[in-house]
């Protein structure tokens, strides 16, 4: 009963099947059609996110960019020992940005954007294997990051924008392998955390060192999101336990990570483009998610102990009247190290496939399109630090993760 | 944005992207190569205790029943051509047996553990099951809580007039029948092991010899060690069975059981080391501080004055006056126990009574743990496991320990050689399993090991297993079949079944 896991944990659990630990790569319909590269691309307001010190290079006095992705992804588990299998349902996720440039002079853009890269859902079967780590988890976040990009020169630029998180989380688990209350219900946790806000920032630097190419540099902060007296709610406890047991409130504190990106956009010719991204998540900063209730329930001890990673993106595109075609791939590192995969975060090295298409309907107005499979391969996995009465265990099985996507977006240009 | 979240969408989203990408198909490995190997599954049945009958928390329930290792291999074995699996089932969830509608204080409901107590308890309710309620029909489980390898084999085992009740209509000691068995039996005459025979079992598990030590293990060895008296007719309800009949009943049972030309798992014997009702309590339980150790020392003073007198006269060895002498000290004391082996020294004086203080060799049985400490209720002094020994029947000392054992080994090697003998037959290593529970068994997705209550794989009752301890049982058992009879069967995920109810 000490050992309750944890929460918020499970932010990070929410993305299970998508590259970076648990943020989602969709942030924007160009860049990814593009392998999700974007950092020294400046042909979309995309750039608020991907890169701020490219705004200045936007065409238009006033541009506003928005799109959507409908995601599906799913977990497969397996344990050969015991012959254990379950399968994640997770409902669809639907992420969603909008940016918006607006030009101050030939030298300053000012604008906003809105993302949520921690739209998601995970939902094991009830009671599953796995259960004592997680049944489900929703976690949602809004990111508004205002912001400003100056050209310093005709070949150097640099942008800024604090980011403002605003997100919550609900998650469910079972307090452990074996407890049950009187009918036999296993006795669960759930812990909902509303409105954490928190601070980052995003800042960018861009170089044209030649005309057909762009260098750029973007540096997301770390956002800490602290969960303060938020609701615990046990559920089927047996009745001699639950007095000591009530419901109660926790502290958990959850890192996003901070990430560096380095990119290279290289204009083949007038038509065709290639960029290349260089990503490393500062992910060993996410040590552990440890849950504090403010009961007899005591803090839940979660290690996590992740390792830095990085990814690394490809993409092309290529104009075609008024059509621009768009593929990529990127290769994402696992930041989790061995013995510390647990089912919301049980991934390895993932690679995404992606595709994307933009149709110009007028020079004011175009549509995007994107496409993206990611692949896990199957692995075989654990976690080693499950207490049961006081001795650590593990949870390992196989596991094998797919997530697909398909996107939609718009751009409009005054 | 809700509408499109709808699984409608999702499920035409993903034919459209699946029918793109094959890779989108990606079962984990399924292993489609589950057979039943040489076996026959069409006809099981299950012959033995209350370990195979599913005897949980000092019951046997409803729930314990659906969750008894040969109905949670019936459900893997229906996989592979298996059949219908029948069991006696009991009326409740509850436990308790009521005969002539009266309740059995000696077959109470099932124990839960009161979480505010920290102690197990029968759970509340009427217990509905009348064991003169008879079933009919011929049932798969053929697993009787209490019986011995030479029951299994006993005309009117199971006769409901044997069930003689007292005044009372509580069931009499004297009683010739098992309620369990009387419950089900198919004629007043019949035995347990023409009853499961008479099936036609194409494929059985034998699990018998359990009781033929346990009931003397379980009542601190205050039956008889029968061995070398093969005249069962001569045993005490709680005595050690000879071993050489013991080897004559399992013959029978092998014999019948095989009769119609199946093949079996024979189940062997574990150690009451690896079991918590015997390693629960420790032999140091009693805490005392040094104010309290001195005035138990000061009341000792005569006895022991009176031990170290009469090894003076060399009536004893010093070895067993050194023994006997009783000191306490501050922190953890050894408790005091009756050792019936001891030299009788009560005819020289009354108050020379065979006792000691326990060592690290006996076992105090569990129920000890709620009397141990306790005052007697008619003298306040007298407090229980300090001025007032055990009594036998709550430790097994070392010579109750080496017989026991020594007759399970002989159990065991006649099990082996039953199985050895026969391409038919194969044994599950119960004894190796439960051995390696005290340092846990990792079944993949978890972990049990034998610590009482929090251990996972023992009921309350600190002998019989929890269903998750079942489950482990049955996984073993298919693994047992895998290898001797070429079978690939589906395991059971221990992770998924129960271990202790809390209130």
């Amino acid at each position: 009963m000490k050992r309750i896991i944890l929460v918020t944990t499970s932010l990070c659990l929410a993305s299970t099947a998508f590259g970076g630990g648990y943020r989602l790569a969709l942030q924007g319909q160009k860049a990814l059609g593009m392998g999700h590269t974007g950092v020294a691309m400046t042909d979309s307001s995309e750039v608020v996110f991907f890169n701020p010190a490219g705004m200045p290079s936007l065409n238009s006095d006033l541009e506003i960019s928005g799109g959507i992705n409908l995601i599906q992804s799913e977990t497969e588990y397996q344990n050969e020992a015991s012959n254990a299998s379950a399968e994640s349902d997770n409902p669809i996720g639907t992420p969603l940005n909008l940016y918006l440039v607006k030009k101050f002079d030939d030298k300053i853009s000012y604008g906003v954007g809105l993302y949520t890269p921690y739209g998601n859902s995970v939902e094991w079967e009830k009671d599953w294997a796995g259960s004592h780590l997680v049944n489900d988890i929703e976690l949602k976040a809004i990111f508004i990051q205002p912001t400003i990009g100056y050209q310093i020169t005709d070949q150097y630029s640099v942008g800024f924008g604090p980011v403002y998180v605003t997100g919550s989380v609900e998650f469910n688990r079972n307090l452990s392998t074996s407890l049950i209350d009187g009918d036999g219900n296993k006795a669960n946790v759930t812990i909902e955390a509303s409105s954490i806000d928190a601070w980052g920032y995003n800042i960018g630097f861009m170089a044209e060192p030649a005309e057909q190419i762009t260098l750029g540099i973007s540096y997301r902060s770390k956002i800490d999101l602290e969960a303060n007296n938020e609701d615990a709610d046990f559920e089927n406890l047996p009745s001699s336990l639950a007095a000591a047991f009530p419901d109660t409130t926790f502290d958990a504190d959850l890192v996003l990570p901070a990430e560096l990106t380095l990119g290279l956009a290289y204009r083949l010719n007038e038509d065709t483009t290639l960029a290349f991204d260089f990503n490393r998540t500062y992910w060993s900063a996410y040590e552990n998610l440890d849950i504090s209730f403010d009961s007899a329930a005591g803090t839940s001890l979660n290690p996590r102990n992740y390792k830095d990673s990085n990814a690394y993106r490809f993409g092309i595109q290529h104009n075609i009247n008024q059509w621009v075609l768009r593929s990529g791939l990127y290769l994402d590192k696992s930041p989790v190290k061995s013995g510390y995969y647990t089912p919301e975060t049980a991934r390895n090295d993932s690679i995404g496939f992606t595709a994307g298409t933009t149709y110009k309907i007028s020079s004011a107005l175009e549509i995007d399109a994107s496409f993206l499979y990611l692949h896990l391969d199957e692995f075989e996995g654990g976690y080693d630090f499950v207490d049961q009465s006081g001795t650590l265990i593990s949870f390992t099985g196989d596991y094998k993760s797919s997530a697909i996507s398909l996107g939609a977006g718009a751009r409009y240009q005054f | 944005m809700t509408l499109i979240n709808n699984r409608i969408t999702k499920l035409a989203a993903l034919t459209v992207l699946c029918a793109t990408f094959s890779a989108c198909d990606h079962d984990i490995d399924d292993d489609d190569s589950y057979n039943s190997g040489t076996v026959d599954f069409s006809k099981f049945v299950s012959l033995g205790d209350s370990l195979t009958a599913g005897y949980a928390d000092g019951a046997l329930s409803l729930f314990g029943q659906e969750n008894s290792f040969p109905n949670i291999l019936a459900q893997q074995f229906a996989q592979v051509g298996g059949g219908d699996f029948i069991q006696p089932l009991m009326n409740d969830d509850l436990g308790g047996l009521l005969i002539n509608g009266i309740e059995q204080p000696e077959f109470e409901n099932r124990l839960i553990l009161n979480g505010l107590t920290n102690s197990p308890e029968p759970i509340e309710g009427t217990p509905t099951t009348e064991v003169h309620s008879l079933l009919s029909g011929a049932f798969n489980n053929m697993g009787v809580p209490g019986a011995k390898s030479f029951h299994m084999l006993a005309a009117n085992y199971g006769n409901p007039a044997g069930l003689f009740t007292d005044s009372e209509g509580i069931l009499s000691e004297a009683a010739l029948a098992n309620p369990y068995f009387s419950r089900f039996v198919s004629t007043d005459a019949a035995s347990m092991v023409e009853d499961a025979a008479s099936q036609q079992p194409s494929f059985f598990t034998l699990w018998a010899g359990n009781n033929d030590t346990l009931s003397y293990a379980t009542t601190g060895g205050t039956g008889a060690d029968q061995t070398g008296n093969d005249d069962l007719s001569s045993y005490g309800s709680n005595d050690i069975t000879d071993p050489a009949a013991f080897a004559g009943a399992y013959q029978l049972l092998v014999d019948a059981m095989t009769s119609s030309g199946g093949k079996g798992v024979l189940i062997n014997l574990p150690d009451i080391s690896a079991i918590p009702f015997f390693t629960t309590v420790p032999y140091n339980a009693i805490s005392l501080t040094q104010e309290e150790a001195d005035a138990l020392n000061s009341a000792f003073i005569p006895y022991n004055e009176g031990v170290l007198a009469v090894a003076a006269l060399s009536l004893i060895t010093e070895e067993e006056a050194e023994r006997r002498i009783i000191a306490f000290s501050s922190g953890q004391n050894a408790i005091v126990i009756s050792d019936e082996s001891l030299t009788d020294l009560t005819f020289i004086n009354p108050d020379l009574s065979s006792m000691r203080q326990a060592t690290a060799d006996d076992l105090i049985l569990l129920p000890a743990s709620s009397t141990i400490g306790t005052a007697d209720e008619n003298d306040p002094t007298l407090i229980y496991g300090l001025s007032d020994p055990l009594v036998d029947g709550d430790v097994l000392i070392p010579s109750e320990i080496l017989a026991i054992d020594t007759a399970r080994q002989a159990y065991n090697a006649t099990i082996k050689s039953f199985a050895d003998e026969s391409e038919d037959l194969v044994l599950m290593d119960a004894a190796a399993l439960l051995d390696s529970l005290p340092d846990g068994i990792d079944y993949g997705t978890g972990y049990v090991d034998g610590t009482y209550a929090t251990g996972g794989a023992f009921s309350l009752d600190g002998v019989h297993l929890t269903a998750r301890g079942y489950a482990i049982i049955a996984n073993e058992i298919m693994i047992s079949i895998e290898n001797g009879f070429g079978a690939n069967l589906p395991a059971v995920d221990p992770g998924t079944f129960t271990t202790i109810f809390i209130k």
